[in-house]
């Protein structure tokens, strides 16, 4: 197979010239594309989709916008533009030139971290693989069709650091994520969360809003390793995760805005008349928050971990705008507050800040989606229903660390095992609640008309108004 | 007129309920004049430029937001960080400045005008211009009703006189004013193109009096300003037009560049190739009016390469010479000196230093932007010479609404 290298696939890191690199990735490629027919967008072949492809870094170059023929989409590989003598900003390499070449010492734990982010990417595109057959709208339709293939694309970006960098283990280490596969008993995903099903729209909304927010601030924290070509591919990578979590916001927010107007028509909050008028209550969309919340905190990792400061030490992945947080960088003698249990009840303990990593990234986090949960509670005010979304503790519901040990309610109570049984079905969504959910998704292919749950959006993509073709059938 | 035409700007701001703080925009700004806080991202109105870098990237389109406001009440950071949703448009002093002109045509306009030092008060006299009546969402649809070709065969330009029909739709222009064509299909980018400005080359009542149609004269691009070859998007699209064909069309646009209407006021024209559509305009205008014996005079200075590339040559040939005093230059007559518009204009200071000094003298200046400056110092040369000092006239000209100027 030969391929025109900056046609097919739009760079900036020189593939016409690194003959190495075209080799492993012209073995890669057609595994990709093996992967993406059986794994990508079902039945998504011959479509034509209003999509954005990057052709380049340049704020113009990378929001190109036409019809594409699924799956002819190109790929680019793409780091944001390299800041001239930039350098390691944390840890005990701080003030030392960045690295261009991998260094000897971290080379596994820098290939662990990358593949870690980089099995992310495959397995959300295999999560949301049938949500293409009930779209409620052309436009929903395009923007799922946007996030799979900007997936796709950050699989390339991480792909092509373990090719360009990692030799052998780097080919094998790719070729293995495209093997594993999303809640596969025998080869799952590396992350919990990257194995839950995204059965329906709300849950893709709420997936892109709260857990690809997640990977916003993995790649932050990336984007400013001592490894240059890391953290410049993570920066591009960030460009594009914007629009994901626009999906989920927006989406999210649509529902609610819908909701709303049904509440007000008929004058009810009973959940029971609001479902039979074929829209979401408020308390089934609180639930799904919780769920997505909750399994997303746990993609932080341990509360308490020694790789993180590892990690941090040696220059590898740094905290949330770290360069714009004026300390040492070093965290000599700092500490950092994390939740213990205690005599049944959850107790804040300072630990050094070094081993808090993964709980200050969360914590940072928290206060990112807690202030979009504010926005989404503004469309409700306005509707005039007093009832209030909130995010739950980040003690509720956890899988990983101490506190998978003990039951936690929303609002941060230690509560027994009856308790939790009594009331799991009030805090987190139930089967009944998930086969409502799925009653109402259903294809919606008319442009301009959209899904009786949810409103349609206040602007198109790219300034073309909300009834545009987003999607022609073949 | 008041001074709030001049004083009103489109503020770029950022819709607080579509944006998802992504900080996107803030990342992408080339001069740092995007911030935020806890709650909103907001645009700096003393540092934003327009440059409209940050537009594309924006996964929200909440960006894309802007307000006309007078200048000195433009919303500050601190307001702008506070709200909950976009402010409705406020109601403005002055009508002319509140109408919303695309970007696009706002930066064009301001490009073209900025050689007279800004936007400037129409003449006292002028009739009252509509503007903006058809944005780019809703366009006028005209037909075309005749194409011609202005250029001589053996012209290496293809000059074109299109005549457009607007049927049923309202679109009333006066001479001076511009409208906006959108070339079909999409850019490089996938994006529709940007609407290309043109003025019109007929009087208000009709390129065929009565009639509910006006004429363009449009100049065929086959190379940009440094020569290199380039096909221009709307002005193929245009020159390439049938009878019968249809053109999306936005605007009318243009508040200043307009004729004096009174009785005895005179217009001194200098214009360059296809610079010289709304001086036809203008004097199509008042050759339909010369039974009415209003009184003034009109002097065109009309720059060509050579009469063949001259648009309207043989038309204004035949005007009377008592109604208009023309003065052709050609650059590139083979076997003659190149001669310039303000080699003519100096030839003739005595007349236009008298003519300029008349409070009933109104200067229209329409071309390239390179005759800008030779224009300038031809007109301050002619009226040192007659010993007016024109320094010390040109902002009173400015301020009086008897001075414009439109290059591009």
């Amino acid at each position: 197979m030969t391929i025109d290298y900056s046609e097919k696939i739009p760079n900036n890191v020189g593939l016409a010239e690194n003959r190495t690199l075209q080799r492993a990735l012209e073995q890669w490629q057609p595994e990709f594309q093996s992967w993406w027919a059986d794994m990508g967008p079902e039945g998504s072949k011959g479509f034509d989709v209003y999509l954005r492809t990057a052709v380049s870094v340049d704020p113009k170059g990378w929001a190109h916008f036409d019809y594409v023929k699924m799956p002819d989409y190109r790929w680019g590989i793409f780091l944001a533009p390299a800041e001239p003598e930039r350098k390691v900003n944390f840890g005990a390499h701080q003030g030392e030139a960045a690295w261009q070449e991998v260094p000897g010492e971290y080379r596994s734990n820098l290939r662990r971290l990358i593949v870690t982010q980089g099995d992310t990417e495959p397995a959300s595109v295999e999560q949301q693989r049938h949500l293409g057959l009930t779209a409620p709208s052309l436009y929903d339709l395009r923007n799922l069709f946007q996030v799979n293939v900007e997936e796709g694309r950050h699989l390339w970006a991480m792909v092509y650091l373990l090719q360009a960098y990692f030799g052998r283990d780097g080919r094998e280490e790719a070729e293995a994520l495209l093997e594993r596969r999303s809640g596969d008993a025998d080869n799952p995903r590396i992350l919990g969360a990257f194995n839950e099903k995204t059965p329906d729209w709300l849950s893709f909304f709420m997936f892109t809003y709260f857990t690809d927010r997640d990977g916003k601030y993995q790649l932050a924290s990336l984007a400013e390793s001592g490894f240059d070509p890391l953290a410049r591919t993570c920066r591009f990578m960030l460009t594009e995760e914007a629009h994901h979590m626009f999906v989920g916001e927006s989406g999210v927010g649509r529902v609610i805005q819908r909701t709303c107007e049904v509440m007000n028509q008929l004058k009810t909050d009973d959940p029971a008349k609001i479902r039979a008028a074929g829209v979401i209550d408020l308390p089934t969309i609180q639930r799904y928050l919780n769920f997505h919340f909750s399994v997303t905190m746990d993609l932080f990792g341990a509360d308490v971990s020694s790789n993180a400061a590892t990690f941090y030490t040696t220059g590898l992945k740094g905290r949330f705008d770290e360069t714009k947080i004026g300390d040492d960088h070093k965290l000599v003698g700092a500490t950092y507050p994390v939740l213990e249990v205690r005599d049944g009840r959850l107790v804040s303990v300072e630990v050094p800040a070094l081993n808090a990593l993964n709980e200050k990234l969360r914590d940072d986090y928290i206060r990112d989606a807690t202030a979009g949960v504010e926005r989404w509670n503004r469309i409700i005010e306005k509707a005039g229903i007093p009832v209030r979304l909130s995010v739950p503790h980040k003690a509720f519901h956890r899988k990983i660390g101490p506190l998978a040990a003990v039951h936690v309610d929303p609002t941060g109570n230690v509560v027994d095992d009856a308790t939790w049984a009594r009331n799991e079905r009030a805090w987190l969504p139930s089967a009944e609640d998930r086969a409502f959910v799925s009653s109402l998704m259903g294809r919606v292919t008319e442009p301009g008309r959209f899904a009786g749950w949810i409103a349609p959006p206040a602007r198109g993509i790219n300034n073309q108004s909300v009834d545009f073709e987003y999607v022609r059938f073949g | 007129m008041t001074t709030a035409a001049t004083d009103v700007v489109r503020q770029h701001l950022i819709d607080p309920e579509i944006c998802i703080r992504c900080n996107t925009c803030e990342e992408s700004c080339p001069i740092d004049a995007i911030t935020h806080d806890e709650r909103n991202y907001v645009v700096n109105p003393g540092k934003c430029d327009n440059c409209n870098v940050c537009i594309a990237p924006c996964p929200t389109g909440a960006i894309d937001s802007w307000r006309q406001v007078a200048k000195v009440e433009m919303y500050s950071i601190e307001e702008q960080l506070k709200w909950d949703s976009l402010p409705p448009q406020r109601e403005l002093a002055d009508a002319e400045g509140a109408s919303e002109l695309p970007p696009e045509v706002e930066r064009i306009v301001a490009a073209a005008s900025a050689g007279q030092g800004g936007a400037s008060p129409p003449p006292w006299s002028a009739a009252h211009p509509y503007v903006n009546l058809y944005p780019a969402a809703k366009p006028a649809v005209a037909t075309v009703s005749g194409n011609f070709r202005l250029t001589g065969d053996g012209a290496s330009s293809d000059i074109r006189h299109i005549v457009l029909d607007f049927g049923q739709a309202a679109f009333p222009v006066l001479e001076g004013q511009t409208i906006g064509i959108l070339p079909p299909g999409t850019d490089a980018q996938g994006r529709p193109h940007h609407p290309r400005l043109y003025s019109v080359a007929s009087p208000r009542e009709g390129e065929r009096p009565r009639y509910n149609n006006l004429a363009l004269t449009v100049k065929r691009v086959d190379e940009d300003h440094e020569g290199r070859p380039v096909k221009g998007v709307a002005s193929n699209f245009l020159c390439d037009l049938a009878k019968g064909d249809t053109v999306n069309v936005i605007g009318p646009y243009g508040t200043s560049f307009l004729m004096p209407n009174h009785p005895g006021a005179n217009l001194l024209m200098v214009c360059t190739g296809t610079g010289s559509a709304p001086m036809r305009a203008m004097t199509e205008r008042r050759r339909r009016r010369i039974p009415l014996k209003e009184g003034g005079s009109l002097m065109l200075f009309f720059g060509a390469r050579a009469p063949e590339e001259l648009p309207y040559f043989g038309p204004l040939m035949k005007l009377p010479k008592d109604f208009i005093d023309i003065n052709f230059a050609f650059s590139r007559v083979p076997g003659e000196p190149k001669c310039y518009v303000q080699d003519r204009i100096r030839e003739r200071a005595a007349d236009v230093a008298k003519l300029v000094a008349d409070p009933n003298t109104f200067v229209y200046i329409c071309g390239l932007k390179g005759m800008e400056e030779g224009v300038a110092q031809a007109l301050a040369d002619a009226c040192r010479e007659q010993g007016l000092d024109w320094d010390a006239m040109l902002p009173t000209l400015r301020a009086q609404g008897r001075y414009h100027l439109e290059t591009y």
